[in-house]
């Protein structure tokens, strides 16, 4: 931890999280570029030409309808995913504690296969919007179950825990009540896949990571705080429950709009900020770096989903369980010391 | 006061093994229930009992044990609330190896998948026991992870083959029904032997609830109680997903229902919980007999459908007792 001091304004920056963000935003930026580049209508250096602007109409074609956008909302997806997560995580203060585990993901898939299974026929819109509500109607339900006198946080992850339980039961049943070809098509959705996105999907998630990011940002002070529990906190001058209250409707909201766009995207929210806080080392959630973890997760696994030798296209969420995984265990692996371990959460 | 409540919790559970003999699209008066179940006089209600009813009540305390054991232990050993017994990667290795079992070597029917689906927990238990051993949160995490990666490959495989997606959802959905007598057999032993395995750990449990330092200032093992805890959980936890499918939500609500009135000794907590686990999953059981007349509703869907609102409610009317 540094301070800097320009012209009578001091900031505490935290030289090593700095330089985390910075590498896991380029390696983001760079895997974005050679998702752009890569596949079998344009050559890598034709899709160059058209991002410099001197491509032709077929490249442009290729390049800006089909392959920025997918790229763009992985990259911001996986922002939102991991943002999220890492929110959640503080908010609960448990490792286990992610999007999934206050009702969000399971609200919204929910909504999507009552659309797809029971209502049959609907459009892609119609799904997003009918996920987006269930993700935040269930979010919300979560914290009305949990409220008396305040939140307690435990309280909170159970009754989230009460209320997946409860829409995963839903949709397994509708799952076994369904034909197969419907069955198969909504698991599909289950997995979260970003193939044949469009501009349509790409401008909400943009729209909540840009609202919700700087106020997670704006947070991430306090939220490292409360991590030392509510007593301590409130010692320290946060007001706990606004704080709460803030924190929770951040990331309902970011991870409700990324469910609606791409499926709920299984474990970058979990992975992403445990995988951030190890490289940083920093105290508390680390908004920024959880961003940017999330988002090269994301596009990582949707090149690797785009390019590996399988007979359909892999959706993406099983690869990001997959990455995120192996790298997690990987990591748990070479922290053996038990003593490093002490007080980590 | 002690005995009473063992008594009620006891009872309680006698009742549901009653009900779930007697309840459903044929009802057998108690009276005649008892007569067949010792001289079955070869009638109707006699094949009823014994073929269909029976073998489903004896499956169901055989898992509901297994996974309220399971999941007391689990929550002890992570010091965590949300701990599952799944989170070992228990219910994921069974998945996987179910999935494999399907679609390479073409088995299709229950008694089958038991033995594959025991080996994938075992498997998935050991690995998650090797990474996180040292620290409840590493455990935690190091069981999510694995967990990851395990369903990421379920869902791989599902996706590109429907034949085994077909089968697999009936298998997710986590039933009691339809599974001969011969799985209570197969799976029976692996609880009892888990059962025992949990219920002497008790002592070693309160230990590690106080934290790694003041345990072992206790002079408690907490390397011994880590390991044979994670082993119990495994052979319970693989048993009853091997026999009845991923049965979310007992496992983890039963010890916190529990915990409300005996507080956190895990002795009361165990007994309590390896006693009323199975009353749930059975009552759980016969409401999907009896809701959804003449057809049934798996009482895994049951299960999360009535449990979740108690859970919910038991939390909001009390203070909530971490593990």
């Amino acid at each position: 931890m540094r301070t800097l001091r320009v012209s009578g304004v001091a900031v505490r920056v935290h030289v090593r999280a700095c330089v985390v963000v910075a590498c896991l935003t380029a390696a983001a930026a760079g895997l974005g570029l050679l998702a752009l580049s890569t596949g079998t209508a344009v050559s890598p250096a034709g899709a160059l030409r058209t991002l410099l602007g001197r491509g032709d109409a077929a490249s442009e074609l290729v390049v800006y309808a089909f392959r920025a956008p997918r790229t763009l909302l992985a990259l911001l997806v996986g922002a939102a995913l991991g943002t999220g997560g890492a929110v959640v995580q503080s908010l609960s203060r448990n490792p286990l504690g992610s999007p999934d585990v206050i009702g969000v993901n399971a609200g919204a898939a929910a909504g999507a296969v009552l659309m797809l299974l029971v209502v049959g026929g609907a459009s892609t819109t119609a799904v997003s919007l009918a996920s987006l509500a269930c993700g935040l109607g269930s979010g919300l339900l979560v914290y009305a179950l949990s409220f008396r006198h305040g939140v307690q946080g435990a309280r909170l992850v159970l009754v989230g825990v009460g209320v997946t339980a409860m829409l995963n039961a839903l949709i397994s049943y509708l799952l076994t009540r369904a034909e197969l070809d419907d069955a198969q098509g909504a698991k599909v959705w289950l997995i979260g896949s970003l193939a044949g996105a469009g501009w349509d999907r790409v401008w909400p998630v943009a729209l909540a990571v840009a609202a919700a990011l700087p106020a997670a940002l704006a947070t991430s002070r306090a939220a490292a705080l409360m991590e030392m529990g509510d007593a301590a906190a409130g010692a320290l001058g946060v007001r706990v429950e606004r704080l709460r209250l803030t924190l929770l409707l951040t990331a309902v909201g970011l991870s409700g709009v990324a469910v609606s766009c791409a499926g709920p995207i299984s474990f970058v929210a979990l992975a992403a900020p445990q995988l951030a806080r190890r490289l940083t080392r920093a105290p508390g959630p680390g908004a920024a770096a959880s961003a940017a973890m999330g988002a090269l997760l994301l596009v990582a696994a949707d090149l690797l989903a785009q390019r590996l030798p399988t007979p359909g296209q892999l959706p993406v969420g099983v690869l990001t369980a997959g990455v995120g995984g192996l790298y997690l265990a990987w990591l748990l692996h070479r922290e053996w010391r038990p003593s490093r371990w002490a007080g980590r959460g | 006061m002690r005995l009473t409540g063992l008594a009620l919790s006891v009872g309680v559970l006698a009742v549901t093994v009653a009900a779930s003999l007697a309840v459903g699209s044929q009802a057998i008066p108690l009276p005649e229930l008892w007569r067949q179940l010792w001289h079955p006089d070869g009638g109707e209600s006699a094949a009823v009992l014994h073929e269909l009813r029976l073998p489903r009540t004896l499956l169901g305390l055989c898992v509901g044990v297994a996974l309220g054991l399971a999941g007391a232990l689990m929550q002890a050993l992570t010091r965590n609330p949300l701990a599952d017994p799944g989170l070992l990667g228990v219910n994921a290795g069974a998945s996987l190896s179910v999935v494999c079992a399907i679609l390479f070597l073409g088995a299709h029917d229950v008694t089958a998948w038991v033995w594959f689906s025991m080996a994938g927990a075992l498997a998935a238990a050991v690995t998650v026991h090797l990474l996180g051993s040292h620290h409840p949160t590493r455990l935690v995490l190091a069981g999510a992870a694995v967990s990851a990666s395990l369903l990421a490959a379920v869902n791989g495989v599902l996706a590109l083959d429907s034949g085994a997606f077909d089968q697999w959802r009936f298998w997710d959905v986590g039933a009691l029904a339809g599974r001969p007598l011969d799985v209570v057999a197969q799976v029976a032993p692996f609880v009892l032997v888990g059962s025992v395995l949990a219920l002497s750990l008790a002592r070693g449990l309160d230990a590690i609830a106080l934290g790694d330092q003041a345990g072992r200032a206790l002079g408690a093992s907490l390397g011994r109680t880590r390991l044979l805890g994670g082993l119990a959980v495994a052979l319970l936890c693989g048993a009853a997903t091997a026999a009845a499918g991923p049965i979310g939500f007992v496992g983890l609500m039963a010890p916190h229902a529990v915990r409300a009135f005996t507080g956190p000794g895990h002795r009361r907590l165990l007994a309590h919980s390896a006693l009323l686990a199975p009353a749930v999953l059975l009552g759980a059981d016969v409401l999907g007999r009896v809701v959804a007349r003449p057809a049934e509703l798996e009482s895994g869907v049951v299960t999360a459908f009535v449990g979740a609102p108690v859970f919910i409610y038991l939390l909001r009317r009390r203070r909530v007792i971490a593990p």
